[in-house]
């Protein structure tokens, strides 16, 4: 037996070429779906067969059929309309939520891992009191102050958000910082600033923005949460998290109230999940190695 | 016409008075200062060479001539810059002065090259953080020096990122960074360790080339004794954070007056007969086996 067919049957181990792989799979997958979803989301005023908040009395908790592919809820409102309509503002809220805390969080981050010392103490202990308040009790209070509503809730979502993914841009600033090109960067006459924004951060976003798109699922489902305590969105205006708070009473007679709109949040967590994953491989850099 | 009206050019380059510089530890404790009272003048257009085992100082006194050290470092004396005082200065002045007046470049070129940056730009941003000159004229004079760097087809290489190029050329593109605004000082802290050996003597020939072409001073921090031989005119030698001796080059590998210097050198791996036990400095004298007080004694004495 020739040496090279001895060699052909060796089992394949995980080349950076093979792992770089799976990260496409992952992105492109996670992408795809989000754009559909997105895509649908823009669109629900063109996409829905019927006005998400009209009530009529005759199709109450009418089963899926032609006219009303989800079927229709408690107050004969068309599921499939209201799914649309109500993806169109998780999204937004989700999106917008972590957007605006990344936007926030990765100066932060950036500041407290660079210069480290008190700058790092005050900025770190400060959102350390963030931390230890349990998410749901910090965004309850920021609605009872503030009142209920989709905005109240992205804002209530970033807050929570903030520390997390400050303490990611900190960490990964951190060892940015200890590299020589660093140094190298203030020895050919670039000050702080400049060193931070144009060496620092471009190396250091990395894991925020696997942090994000994770924490955008979780956002989703927070926001659900929310609007399902009736806390977030308010009714009449459509949400996921709402329209399963109404099915919740006749879950036994009318399921696709309750099954379409889970459906959606669980696409949707998975979309910004499989994207966080696949960047979290991309981004690593055991798999993009030459 | 009296000498007071001409414009004055101090004669040194880069003159160290009594240096010291000292870490805070979290703990409070005592430590030896990194650097102890380096008393030094570099000559304009010379090689200075500084040698010294690991932990020896070299590098905390070259970092303390940029004003790149951690802000746990405490520096006394004084370091004249072309006779302006470094020591005190704040970040804004120092700015002003690295990589215009004073460059540096590090030991690994790979890791002091932003992985995310063309190389070129790198280069670029150097002559553009000194000098009001727009995006264009910047990357040709760029570009001129990786020319003159030795990088072949420097206008392609330009927007290659670092790891395409090899660990010498990245040296090369360190080094022409470093000579982008004609400093008066270069400093070179153990610019070719990272390097093999035929590279080495290719960088090691570039900077002296460099230095007659440019007429840039050179400090030039090295552990190895082969290196320091092959360009250095003047070399100090560093223990503990003090510098022990100061000879021409020639002087101190034939005829070395301390102790440590003639230990140093007989632990050259070079000089050593084949076949026998390499000399080893003696333990005695190792860095971590010394006490302050011991350091300091020995000190007085080689100055004696």
């Amino acid at each position: 037996m020739s040496v090279q067919t001895q060699l052909e049957r060796v089992a394949p181990i995980t080349t950076p070429r093979a792992r770089r792989r799976s990260s496409t799979r992952f992105l492109l997958g996670g992408g795809a779906l989000l754009g559909v979803l997105a895509i649908l989301a823009i669109a629900a005023p063109l996409l829905a067969p019927h006005d998400p908040e009209a009530v009529v009395v005759r199709e109450v908790l009418g089963a899926p059929s032609f006219d009303h592919p989800f079927g229709s809820d408690v107050l004969g409102r068309d599921v499939l309309s209201r799914v649309l309509y109500g993806l169109r503002v998780s999204l937004l809220v989700s999106v917008s939520a972590v957007l605006v805390s990344t936007i926030i969080a990765v100066p932060l981050g950036l500041l407290a891992g660079y210069f480290g010392r008190w700058v790092d103490t005050t900025i770190s202990r400060t959102l350390d009191m963030i931390l230890v308040l349990p998410a749901m009790l910090l965004a309850i209070t920021f609605i009872a102050i503030l009142g209920p509503g989709s905005a109240v809730a992205a804002l209530a979502i970033a807050v929570i958000y903030l520390p997390i993914l400050a303490r990611v841009m900190r960490s990964s600033t951190l060892i940015v910082t200890r590299n020589e090109f660093v140094v190298g960067a203030r020895a050919r006459g670039a000050g702080h600033l400049r060193v931070i924004v144009s060496h620092v951060a471009p190396n250091a976003m990395g894991p925020v923005i696997v942090q994000a798109s994770v924490l955008s699922a979780f956002a989703l489902q927070l926001e659900a949460g929310l609007s399902f305590l009736g806390l977030g969105t308010q009714p009449p205006t459509p949400s996921l998290g709402g329209m399963l708070s109404d099915g919740r009473d006749v879950l036994v007679q009318a399921p696709w109230v309750e099954i379409f709109p889970g459906l959606a949040i669980v696409v949707a967590v998975l979309a910004f999940t499989f994207l966080g994953e696949g960047l979290r491989r991309a981004f690593d850099p055991k798999g993009v190695a030459e | 016409m009296s000498p007071d009206d001409r414009i004055e050019v101090p004669a040194d380059v880069l003159q160290f008075t009594d240096v010291s510089v000292t870490f805070a530890t979290d703990d409070a404790s005592p430590v030896g200062p990194a650097v102890d009272g380096v008393t030094l003048a570099l000559r304009r257009g010379e090689i200075f060479g500084i040698v010294g085992e690991s932990g020896s100082g070299k590098s905390t006194l070259a970092n303390a001539v940029m004003g790149l050290l951690p802000g746990t470092a405490t520096v006394t004396g004084s370091i004249l810059v072309n006779g302006r005082e470094v020591v005190g200065q704040d970040d804004a002045q120092l700015r002003s002065m690295r990589g215009d007046e004073v460059s540096m470049i590090f030991q690994d070129a790979s890791a002091s090259l932003d992985p995310t940056w063309p190389v070129g730009d790198q280069i670029a941003e150097t002559i553009r953080a000194h000098r009001l000159i727009d995006r264009r004229e910047a990357k040709a004079r760029a570009t001129a020096l990786m020319t003159e760097v030795g990088i072949p087809d420097a206008a392609d290489r330009y927007g290659d990122a670092p790891h395409r190029l090899s660990g010498g050329q990245r040296q090369r593109i360190v080094i022409a960074a470093a000579l982008a605004n004609d400093p008066q000082l270069l400093i070179a802290d153990e610019p070719t360790t990272a390097l093999d050996v035929t590279i080495q003597a290719q960088v090691l020939e570039l900077i002296d080339r460099l230095r007659t072409v440019h007429g840039t001073t050179v400090l030039l921090i090295s552990h190895d004794l082969g290196v320091i031989a092959q360009v250095c005119d003047r070399v100090g030698v560093m223990y503990g954070g003090v510098l022990l001796e100061v000879a021409t080059a020639r002087e101190l590998f034939r005829a070395p007056k301390h102790p440590y210097t003639r230990a140093l050198l007989a632990a050259n791996p070079a000089g050593a007969p084949r076949g026998t036990r390499l000399p080893v400095i003696p333990a005695a004298w190792s860095i971590e086996s010394l006490s302050e007080a011991e350091l300091l004694a020995q000190a007085k004495e080689a100055e004696r």
